[in-house]
């Protein structure tokens, strides 16, 4: 306990931190020639022990070094195939991921994408003191970079940048799915992306092409090596839980003291306008996702007509993997196996990667620029029915103060009144909006054909609340923790501090699949809660209690408000399981049976809540549920069926929608 | 420096290059009394440098002589006082520029030391009156005399060197006793046991692990049992090339006793001037040619320890047994936990007819290791081979005597242009090995060109016999220089790991930089000196060596920041696979580690075999368990 607020002071510590200012990168791009700017001379600081090689250099290497020779040995005499042969086809598997950095690309793309920029944004802001930081990083220590992922910009913006400011260009680790754009997946090969397969589970030898590449690329300095934590591009714009399976591969070189020490750098990158916005509320509603090809990417090209706000790029302090390691893992594990075999993490090694994915993701999170629209959505969201002009003014503004005091990472315009900042707001996101005679509602713009079925008139309503909902996603994390504390107290028996923290670990528990909740920090967030809410004059905390301030309502309420389309929708999920009859339900059918099922909910007037309908949520439910062991996955020949505990789902289901069972849970830790 | 002779006093000037000029002080006291069992003492050439009271000829304060020392002169040059080393009465003109450029010091920012001993600080002794009387009955030297008490109350360790500077003094033993032969140490041990006192065994002095520190929470009397005067050659048999010898021999006396009927040990650990064979044995002990003769595990024929429990022994000289484990790699490693080693047979081989120094320029350090590992794997190590990375080598250049003619340096000048210009080495990242080959004169030179050949395939070329021997000097004139640095605010250690060959480059990469690293995060102001070298080869590792130091000035307590870092570096290379100890021994300042070093089992076992020994803990210095 101790431990956990020692820990909560120096969060706490970095809210208050002041961050860097920004400079407008797009302003000397539009006084000056771009393609100057493209031919300019480019002496990106190195890596101090960096001994320059190219990219075939780099492939032999990989091919002959110890790990692989061992893998390629021990794959041939398994499978029975000649060394020789196992080696060709490690040789092909390296040609088809590796990269091929070409200066004369990266001009190319200089060159296109400062017109590009320059046409779908407003600005493009980077804190120059977090490149100052990585520029000494990057000199220090081989340097790992670690950008959030909402859009198919967000590679291409990082390496624009890079070359912008005169450091090394990343390698970046890509999904195969661009491989399928011909000459686009080849241009961004020659621009540093080296491209992996989406699933390799037991291939050995690709594994250890893979992950030794990777390392080769780190153990030299030959470049900063870029990925996406989250896996994927998040269609929600929260955090996706944090894949460990590169991180862990970037960290093997410290752990066996290959390195000394590797610079983690997350980057949180955020768009006032989301490129593919309902691109992603489509995906979210069940239409599938378009296949990557470049004729599809020409077909964008009518994106570059529409305005995307102002974009920012925030390069966070450098986190030392050393100092991040220091006292959780004990490196001479490694000390009695010959380095080139592969050893299997051990519980502690999983742990610490896991921890320090879920930390670094919450500095993505906390690094997030939020534009004002962000709280005019999750205004309008909690108002379907729309709100007059005036009321919602005051509202954003008392939001503001709120989201403040939470240490959100707020762009407010310094020099405009709060009906100035609305109505811009408003105006660049008007295509999700009706707004007439001072009353703003979310709606469908698009005129709508005459003949519409009730269940299209669904969707379409779906696709703007999914994309506004992407927008309040933005802000979630800084009000989460206190929401969760606000429905549990809500929801708790009592107003006795354990019941409420056993209610809020309850809901934490729940939801640590759809929001970045690091797993064992529940006291810590328990005690953040608190923390927040008091300072706010919301709660007081006495010896064994929690009581609501007099004037704590309204903040309360609005928390609350903020957490009810995920605790609707995960009782929908919940609902539909119990009432399902079908036995053998394939894990295939759960998120088109959810869908329907949610979707007749809505017709019948049951259900006010579209979010029920985004699969993102439904999976997530599944996931948790799952993870509870309220469901378990049962493999029929090549199928996957879900078997479902009734009792256990419908308990979940009760206490979800704020029924708690008055027994005491035996896990009270306060 | 090749020599031809087998002569001895051609071999003495040679051995190690360091040893002394003259043996003129004869009136060692040797006040004890003969042990009538054993051959007398009449050979003159026992008489040993070291008299029974130390403080006569030795620092009191700091490393060695008390007439050998390193200081800047008045015209800013460093100088070395003496007559005893070759480099006695040289100058060193490039020392002070290093001096400063390196640590940031200045001869304007002087810490002089405490000049005398403070009595009345010594705390008066514990004494065991009982204990006392029976040992004057037994005719055993003895004293509690504050000066003798102090001198064997500390190793050579950082801290306890920096405290004694200052003046500062810890619990020290209540007693120092002299035994002159086995069986006095058996009535001491008797006595000691009888009236439960606390003996530390004490051989030179040169401990480096706090093994002499006397254990804070000891409330029995400490005393100190001195073994140097055990100090004769019992017999040397020429059939067997075996020699018996009291334990308390120092190396310097061992080694020239024995060559002066032609033999030699072989065995030179870097304190050989001053520690004692029982020394080696309770720390096992490693020299630097043990790739001809062996370390001391592989030097000892037979061991004879009194312990509390009484003689443990062999009953043969046979050269192997197997007759369970070995017992006698229970005594070596002990460090004075279970008792007193008083008599070894050791080997000894003919003083080699030639021996030879050498160097080898490498471009970086990792191509030196490569050239290190091939030597290795082909077992064609000359007696010494070393690597010294380059801050060592800059370190070792530093201490070039001045030149005596312009054609000496027009030649220097020559061979640094060669190899920087035309050769393109970076000085910044060169470094250098240094080697020493012995044996029949034509067997040398062959082995010289293979060790050549071979390093000419790691882009090494061959640097000459001064840069060689240069090499060797420093590491026996590194306590004296760190006793300089502490002048002018500047601290340093040395530390010692062994490691698998495939682990050495990242060991030191790491090591040095977690060095740098926490000096800085620990608010010491100038870069330190971090340095290593490779410094001994095995088949499956090698032994290296670290030298730590920096600039002090500006901290409020020095020495806790110095002993933290130290700490962090022995945790830097446990992490990348590194040993506790290769040679130094585990003594009190690494105790923390031995179980993770050794596993709960081993250690289980360690501990009861002292249980089973030295119940009562007579041995109670506390050291390694």
């Amino acid at each position: 306990m101790e431990m956990a607020s020692r820990i909560l002071y120096s969060s706490r510590q970095r809210m208050l931190k002041k961050r860097d200012d920004f400079e407008d990168v797009l302003e000397e791009r539009r006084r000056s020639s771009d393609l100057r700017y493209a031919l300019k001379c480019y002496t990106p600081s190195l890596y101090k022990g960096l001994v320059p090689c190219k990219a075939s250099m780099l492939k032999t290497i990989v091919l002959q070094s110890d790990h692989l020779q061992y893998v390629i040995k021990q794959v041939s005499s398994e499978s029975g195939d000649s060394s020789e042969c196992v080696t060709e086809e490690a040789s092909l598997i390296l040609d088809e991921m590796a990269h091929r950095l070409q200066l004369s690309t990266v001009r190319f793309f200089a060159f296109t994408l400062s017109k590009a920029f320059k046409r779908l944004f407003r600005s493009v802001c980077v804190n120059e003191e977090g490149i100052q930081r990585l520029q000494q990083a990057v000199q220090e220590h081989p340097v790992v970079l670690l950008p959030s992922h909402r859009s198919y910009m967000d590679f291409l913006m990082m390496s624009y940048l890079l070359y912008m400011y005169d450091l090394p260009l990343p390698v970046i680790a890509a999904g195969m799915d661009f491989m399928s754009m011909k000459f686009i997946g080849e241009m961004l090969r020659m621009s540093g992306a080296f491209f992996i397969r989406r699933s390799f589970g037991g291939d050995k030898l690709y594994w250890a092409v893979f992950s030794e590449y990777v390392k080769t690329m780190l153990r030299n300095g030959y470049a900063p090596v870029e990925f996406f934590l989250e896996g994927t591009r998040s269609r929600t714009c929260k955090s996706l839980t944090p894949k460990t399976g590169l991180l862990n591969i970037v960290m093997e070189p410290f752990f066996k003291g290959e390195l000394f020490d590797v610079n983690l750098v997350p980057v949180s990158i955020s768009y006032e306008r989301i490129l593919e916005e309902s691109l992603y509320a489509r995906e979210l509603l069940g239409v599938p996702k378009p296949k990557e090809s470049t004729s599809g990417l020409l077909k964008a090209r009518r994106v570059l007509s529409e305005d995307y706000g102002s974009m920012h790029v925030y390069f966070g302090h450098p986190v030392s993997l050393r100092s991040l390691a220091e006292g959780k893992i004990n490196r001479s594990q490694y000390n009695l196996l010959p380095r080139y075999i592969p050893q299997k993490p051990s519980t502690d090694n999983h742990e610490f990667l896991n921890d320090a994915a879920f930390r670094l993701v919450r500095i993505q999170e906390e690094n997030m620029v939020l534009k004002p629209w962000v709280l005019i959505a999750t205004l309008l969201l909690q108002n379907p029915d729309g709100m007059d002009l005036s009321s919602l003014t005051e509202q954003t503004d008392w939001l503001r103060h709120l989201a403040l005091a939470f240490g959100a990472f707020l762009d407010w315009p310094d020099h405009a009144s709060c009906s100035e900042v609305i109505s811009c707001s408003l105006a660049l996101h008007r295509h999700l909006l009706t707004v007439s005679a001072g009353h703003v509602q979310l709606s469908v713009t698009e005129a709508l054909e005459v003949e519409t079925t009730p269940e299209e008139a669904v969707f379409h309503r779906a696709v703007v609340v999914l994309s506004c909902a992407s927008y309040r996603n933005q802000i979630l994390h800084v009000f989460l923790r206190p929401a969760l504390l606000a429905v549990a107290m809500q929801s708790a028996n009592s107003n006795r501090k354990d019941d409420i923290y056993n209610c809020f670990s309850f809901l934490r528990n729940m939801f640590s699949n759809e929001f970045i909740l690091c797993p064992g920090d529940s006291v810590q967030d328990f005690e953040e809660a608190c923390y927040l809410l008091i300072k706010r004059g919301v709660l007081q905390v006495l010896e064994h209690e929690i009581v609501m301030s007099a004037s704590g309502h309204s903040t309360l309420a609005f928390l609350c408000a903020a957490l009810d389309p995920f605790l609707q929708g995960y009782q929908v999920v919940c609902r539909y399981l119990c009432e399902e009859t079908n036995e053998n339900l394939t894990e295939k059918e759960f998120v088109p049976a959810v869908r329907n099922f949610a979707l007749k909910l809505i017709l019948a007037g049951r259900l006010k809540c579209y979010e029920a309908l985004s699969s993102d949520l439904q999976k997530n439910t599944l996931a948790a549920l799952l993870r509870l062991k309220a469901v378990r996955k049962v493999k029929v020949g090549d199928q996957v069926t879900l078997k479902v505990n009734k009792i256990a789902v419908n308990s979940l289901e009760d206490m979800l929608g704020g029924k708690i069972p008055s027994q005491k849970p035996a896990l009270a830790r306060l | 420096m090749a020599s031809n002779s087998s002569n001895a006093q051609q071999r003495l000037r040679i051995i190690a290059g360091h040893l002394q000029k003259h043996t003129e002080d004869g009136n060692t006291s040797v006040a004890a009394q003969e042990c009538k069992a054993e051959a007398s003492r009449s050979d003159p050439s026992s008489l040993t440098p070291v008299p029974k009271r130390r403080q006569e000829v030795m620092k009191w304060n700091g490393w060695g002589y008390s007439d050998s020392r390193f200081l800047f002169n008045k015209k800013g040059q460093a100088e070395f006082t003496g007559k005893r080393y070759r480099l006695s009465g040289l100058i060193l003109p490039s020392l002070k520029d290093w001096f400063e450029g390196t640590f940031g010091a200045s001869l304007q920012h002087k810490s002089p030391a405490t000049t005398t001993l403070n009595l009345s600080a010594v705390a008066p002794p514990n004494l065991n009156e009982p204990f006392m009387e029976d040992l004057k009955a037994a005719g055993v030297s003895a004293s509690h005399d504050p000066e003798d008490r102090v001198f064997r109350a500390h190793g050579h360790c950082l801290h306890e060197i920096f405290a004694l500077r200052e003046g500062r003094i810890g619990r020290v033993p209540d007693m120092v006793v002299w035994p002159s032969c086995h069986s006095d140490v058996e009535k001491i041990v008797d006595l000691a046991c009888k009236h439960n006192v606390c003996l530390i065994p004490y051989g030179g002095g040169t401990s480096v692990s706090s093994a002499l520190e006397c254990p804070h929470e000891e409330t029995r009397s400490i005393v100190s049992l001195d073994t140097s005067q055990m100090n004769r050659i019992l017999w040397i048999d020429e059939k067997n090339l075996t020699a018996h010898v009291e334990a308390g021999i120092i190396g310097q006396d061992l080694e020239r006793q024995l060559n002066e009927h032609g033999y030699c040990t072989g065995h030179e650990p870097d304190s050989m001037e001053f520690s004692s064979l029982g020394g080696w044995v309770a720390t096992r002990a490693s020299g630097m040619k043990k790739n001809i003769y062996g370390n001391i595990e592989d030097l000892v024929v037979h061991i004879k320890m009194v312990t509390p429990r009484g003689v443990i022994e062999k009953s043969c000289l046979g050269p192997r047994m197997s007759t369970g484990p070995d017992i006698h790699h229970f005594i070596m490693g002990s460090e004075g936990t279970l008792g007193v080693v008083t008599e070894v047979t050791m080997k000894i081989r003919p003083v080699p007819e030639y021996q030879k120094y050498g160097s080898v320029v490498f471009p970086n350090f990792q191509q030196g290791v490569a050239c290190l590992r091939e030597v290795a794997r082909q077992r064609c190590a000359p007696a010494s081979i070393r690597l010294m990375d380059n801050e060592q080598f800059q370190f070792g250049h530093a201490l070039k005597p001045q030149v005596s003619s312009m054609f000496t340096s027009f030649v220097d000048g020559l061979k640094k242009f060669y190899i920087t210009k035309f050769k393109g080495f970076d000085p910044h990242h060169l470094c250098v090995a240094t080697l020493l080959f012995e044996g029949d004169r034509g067997k040398v030179l062959q082995h010289e060109k293979q060790v050549y050949d071979i390093a000419a395939k790691f882009g090494g070329l061959a640097a000459g016999e001064d840069n060689g021997q240069r090499g060797y000097m420093l590491t026996f004139v590194i306590a004296y220089l760190r006793d300089l640095g502490m002048d002018y605010y500047v601290m340093g250690e040395s530390f010692e790991t062994s490691v698998p060959w495939d682990r050495i480059l990242d060991l030191c990469r790491n090591v040095k930089e977690r060095i740098v690293r926490e000096c800085k995060e620990r608010g010491v102001q100038f870069h330190p000196l971090s340095t290593c070298r490779v410094t001994q080869t095995y088949d499956a590792g090698a032994c290296v060596y670290f030298y730590f130091a920096f600039n002090y000035r500006g901290l409020s307590d020095p020495v806790h920041v110095y002993e933290k870092v130290e700490h962090a570096a022995r945790e830097e290379i446990l992490a990348n696979g590194g040993s506790l100890s290769h040679h130094h021994g585990v003594g009190k300042l690494r105790k923390e580690w031995m179980k993770e070093s050794v596993s709960g089992v081993g250690l289980g076992v360690l501990k009861s075999v002292k249980e089973f020994v030295d119940p009562q803990n007579i041995f109670g210095s506390r050291n390694l368990l």
